[in-house]
């Protein structure tokens, strides 16, 4: 297995983006990505796309051709492959590429991930998105998504006092720097008052403690590392992958207080890049919910199971913090276009690392890890990237 | 024609806990509380909740009278369901019990329906079934959830709930010594099909109906045992307010102390074909060996199903314990108003 | 989405809590495996059906307030996760009880309810919901 690098990133804005389709969205994003890595067309070997389900957003399947053929690379009869995990589509289509190059399958690959949530009815897509829930036995009694991170939440006041208000600092926090991320969804303040005192969506969780519905697209150039100077000098490289998985319905596992998928793959990727939590200095987590920030840095190691809501509430997860969490606003302030996620945690992480994040950069970034979870927790992808 | 000893081996009873007072509803109509309560007797019915109907409550009581007895729901060789409500016009209730207490697939099985009588016309083919040999066990159901137009008089009476008796042969705890039936044309209250409100002819619904059909299926009962009204203990009429039944058991010579355990309407409502079997269910939870209770159903349209119940010495090892009784039914309560009543009722329109 | 097939297939979970039980570790689970993932293939073949009592306690629960579609006009509702008392542990909604009654370890216990309809010509759908147990009637 030879190493990869990321040599270019591309990233639409995340939003309610009523002009754009689902191909307007990738092809934006994968355009910018060639441009960004400086190759042209040609000299793409394949192409990944995640994304969770256009079959039920905008009623299209088969996703891999279209994308290809959106992008024009069917004329080179590009090989291509749509890759599915619920909310960790993308996370797992970046694993999928950088498996297809660290084998020595293929060299240069565009993988992207897209979502085109706004063409359905608000409603509707509540619906879409518990499809990543138990059918049977979770959905079929009107069970929802927040409503099974709700559960995760009061089990974990029951057994670690953790505090609505530590909830909210998550989702505080991530709306500020929001502030600071041009493509982000939400760029508005919030207070703790205001988190506490939105409408309810499911018990303790408000409104404010959800991520949204989004459109939006990210994309990104890998390589082989060998490769990559032939391209550009801000190299970024894959150190670490991990994935995992766990009961599909929530009530499936041990105890709903950690993701035992999140600490398994997180355990791949630290062993296979040699690194340890306290060798982290950022990482995009995975907060479609507040409580689902607190559960990632615990599972990830950053902390100890139970201090979670502590270290929110301590600013410790601020971008100036000792452990920056989500400097890019998270899913909750950056959006959540749910294929697109596992991409533009890559991206954010990425240009961290190159020193490219602007007014949210992390002072001194060299090794950064992506977090993606599918549904409550039945899937995990986590990448290690690291500067070269 | 005396019977063998056949007749209910165990029972069972559910009431939603929902109630409305009669003053919720009265004055959301601009009516006079006390004017109603007295002209009706009765204060306050059951309301299903939007989770319940007529098939989840036939299966809690079908449930509750399985836990009091010993014996394999396999052999309920037969199931029937009275019921003014069932869940489909078309697709059986008592395939979903039978389902939900394993008694399928070898099932005699289906939905009556004769107003509020259709329970205890299960009742008398459960009996039949059994007598003759074809089954070991029977389970009879009166249940219902229901209708009643908003403003009209039925608002108030029209409740929800249900009785299931499993009936068989040996060591009943009550045997049933005889039943037979008074039917004519009458039609003194209907409901159209796919129509969803009842209608009824007033005062109609009295003498002619209600009155003519339960005092000549009693007499006929009572000339056919040779009885007389002080040979029973108990007397179970059927109810659709907390007045008829009493002014019924004067007609026929009853006391008001022989129908008074088996009156549930001022606290419940009518529970339409679980109206005069949750009766017997109060009276059976209470009773004593040696116990005579005769029961008398009406359903509209028009019939009555008379019954001479006598209690036997295995009544005192019935496990009523396992289930609630239906005193504990009454009890567990919590009161909703007009709002929330026209909310579980489906009153509102919504597309 | 729920088809009628769907659902008839899983009527005896559904209405009667049938599972299985492994007989080789004696793990319970609902809904039943053919296989157990512990004892794997040697658990095949040792597998027996058991209907589980329908008690248990309340692990964890939410209020929904933003229902998905099909249980428009419920809300507010409660959904938890039950713990039964054979081992496995399942989700429903939780009723018969003021929503701020609920609790973690509440006991509860299984009641047949109606849990969706397919509007009102479609199919009605029914199954399992958990109410507190009562203490005069707990058994």
């Amino acid at each position: 297995m030879r190493d990869v690098a990321i040599i270019g990133v591309g990233i639409t804005k995340f939003g309610e983006l009523w002009d754009k389709s689902f191909r307007n969205l990738i092809s934006e994003a994968g355009t910018k990505a060639i441009l960004d890595a400086g190759i042209e067309g040609k000299e793409i070997d394949a192409l990944f796309v995640g994304s969770m389900s256009p079959g039920r957003f905008v009623g299209q399947e088969h996703v891999g051709a279209l994308v290809a053929d959106s992008s024009g690379l069917h004329v080179m009869n590009i090989p291509t492959t749509r890759v599915e995990n619920a909310c960790a589509s993308g996370g797992l289509a970046l694993r999928q590429a950088y498996i297809s190059v660290a084998s020595g399958m293929h060299d240069i690959v565009v993988v992207g991930g897209v979502e085109k949530m706004t063409d359905v009815i608000g409603g509707e897509a509540t619906d879409i998105l518990a499809m990543a829930a138990d059918q049977e036995w979770e959905a079929f009694f009107g069970v929802t998504f927040p409503a099974l991170y709700a559960m995760i939440a009061r089990r974990h006041m029951h057994e670690y006092g953790t505090t609505r208000e530590q909830l909210a600092e998550v989702a505080v926090k991530n709306h500020d720097n929001g502030l600071l991320n041009p493509n982000a969804h939400f760029r508005r303040k919030i207070t703790v008052d205001s988190v506490l005192n939105a409408t309810m969506v499911a018990d303790p969780l408000t409104v404010l403690d959800c991520s949204p519905i989004s459109d939006g697209a990210a994309a990104l150039v890998l390589a082989p590392l060998d490769k990559a100077k032939q391209y550009t000098d801000k190299i970024v490289k894959i150190s670490g992958s991990g994935q995992a998985s766990d009961s599909l319905a929530l009530h499936g596992r041990e105890d709903i207080c950690t993701f035992k998928a999140t600490v398994e793959a997180a355990r791949q990727a630290y062993k296979q890049a040699g690194v340890e939590p306290k060798d982290i200095d950022l990482a995009e987590v995975h907060d479609c919910f507040t409580i689902a920030e607190i559960l990632a840095i615990e599972d990830l190691g950053f902390v100890k199971k139970g201090e979670g809501g502590k270290a929110a509430e301590e600013g410790r997860t601020r971008i100036d913090g000792d452990i920056p969490i989500n400097p890019s606003g998270g899913l909750k302030a950056k959006g959540h276009p749910v294929g697109a996620t596992g991409i533009a945690q890559a991206a954010e992480v990425t240009l961290q690392l190159r020193g490219e994040a602007g007014k949210r950069q992390v002072k001194d970034a060299e090794i950064g890890l992506t977090h993606n979870i599918g549904g409550s927790g039945a899937t995990c992808v986590v990448h290690i990237l690291e500067v070269v | 024609m005396p019977m063998e000893e056949i007749g209910i081996a165990s029972y069972g009873a559910y009431i939603p806990m929902n109630r409305i007072k009669v003053e919720e509803i009265a004055s959301t109509w601009g009516r006079n509380p006390e004017n109603i309560k007295k002209g009706l007797r009765i204060s306050e019915k059951s309301v299903p909740s939007p989770d319940e109907d007529t098939a989840t409550i036939s299966v809690t009581a079908a449930r509750y009278a399985l836990s009091r007895i010993d014996i394999n729901p396999a052999d309920i060789g037969a199931i029937f369901i009275g019921s003014e409500s069932h869940p489909y016009a078309v697709k059986p209730t008592s395939t979903i019990v039978g389902e939900a207490i394993g008694s399928t697939p070898e099932l005699m099985a289906a939905d009556y329906e004769f107003a509020c009588k259709a329970g205890t016309a299960a009742i008398q083919n459960c009996l039949a079934l059994v007598r003759a040999g074809m089954i070991k066990y029977g389970l009879a159901i009166g249940a219902d959830t229901a209708q009643s137009a908003p403003g009209d008089a039925l608002e108030y009476t029209a409740s929800a709930g249900g009785a299931a008796f499993i009936i068989g042969k040996d060591n009943v705890i009550a045997r049933i010594n005889y039943t037979c039936s008074f039917a004519t044309d009458t039609p003194d209250f209907w409901r159209r099909e796919a129509r969803k409100y009842p209608r009824h002819g007033g005062r109609f619904t009295g003498m002619p109906a209600y009155f003519k059909h339960i005092t000549e299926a009693a007499k006929m009962l009572m000339s056919k045992m040779g009885t007389k009204p002080e040979d029973y203990d108990y007397a179970v009429f059927h109810q659709p307010n907390g007045k008829f039944p009493l002014t019924v058991a004067k007609m026929l010579g009853f006391r008001e102390e022989q129908v008074r355990q088996g009156l549930l309407t001022p606290l419940i409502g009518n529970t339409y074909s679980g109206s005069s079997p949750l009766g017997l269910c109060s009276v059976l939870d209470v009773a004593k060996p040696g116990d005579r209770i005769m029961m008398v159903s009406y359903g509209s349209g028009a019939g009555s199903d008379a019954f001479d119940i006598t209690v036997t010495d295995n009544i005192k090892n019935f496990q009523k314990e396992k289930a609630p009784t239906v005193k504990q039914l009454i009890e567990r309560k919590r009161y909703i108003n007009y709002a929330v009543y026209a909310k579980y009722r489906d009153l509102l329109y919504w597309e | 989405m729920t088809t009628v097939p769907r659902f008839w297939r899983e009527i005896p979970q559904r209405y009667n809590l049938i599972g299985t039980k492994c007989k080789i570790c004696g793990r319970v689970y609902f809904p039943p495996r053919e296989v157990c993932p512990y004892c794997r293939r040697k658990s095949l073949e040792n597998m027996e059906k058991i209907r589980l009592s329908g008690k248990g306690t309340i692990y964890s629960y939410t209020i929904i307030h933003t229902p998905p579609s099909k249980f428009e006009g419920q809300a507010p509702y409660a959904v938890g996760i039950v713990e039964l008392e054979e081992g496995p542990r399942i989700t429903s909604q939780i009723v018969d009880c003021e929503l701020d009654e609920i609790k973690i370890g509440m006991k509860v216990e299984a009641v047949f309810r109606k849990i969706q309809e397919d509007g009102d010509t479609g199919a009605i759908y029914y199954g399992f919901k958990f109410r507190p147990v009562e203490n005069e009637s707990e058994r």
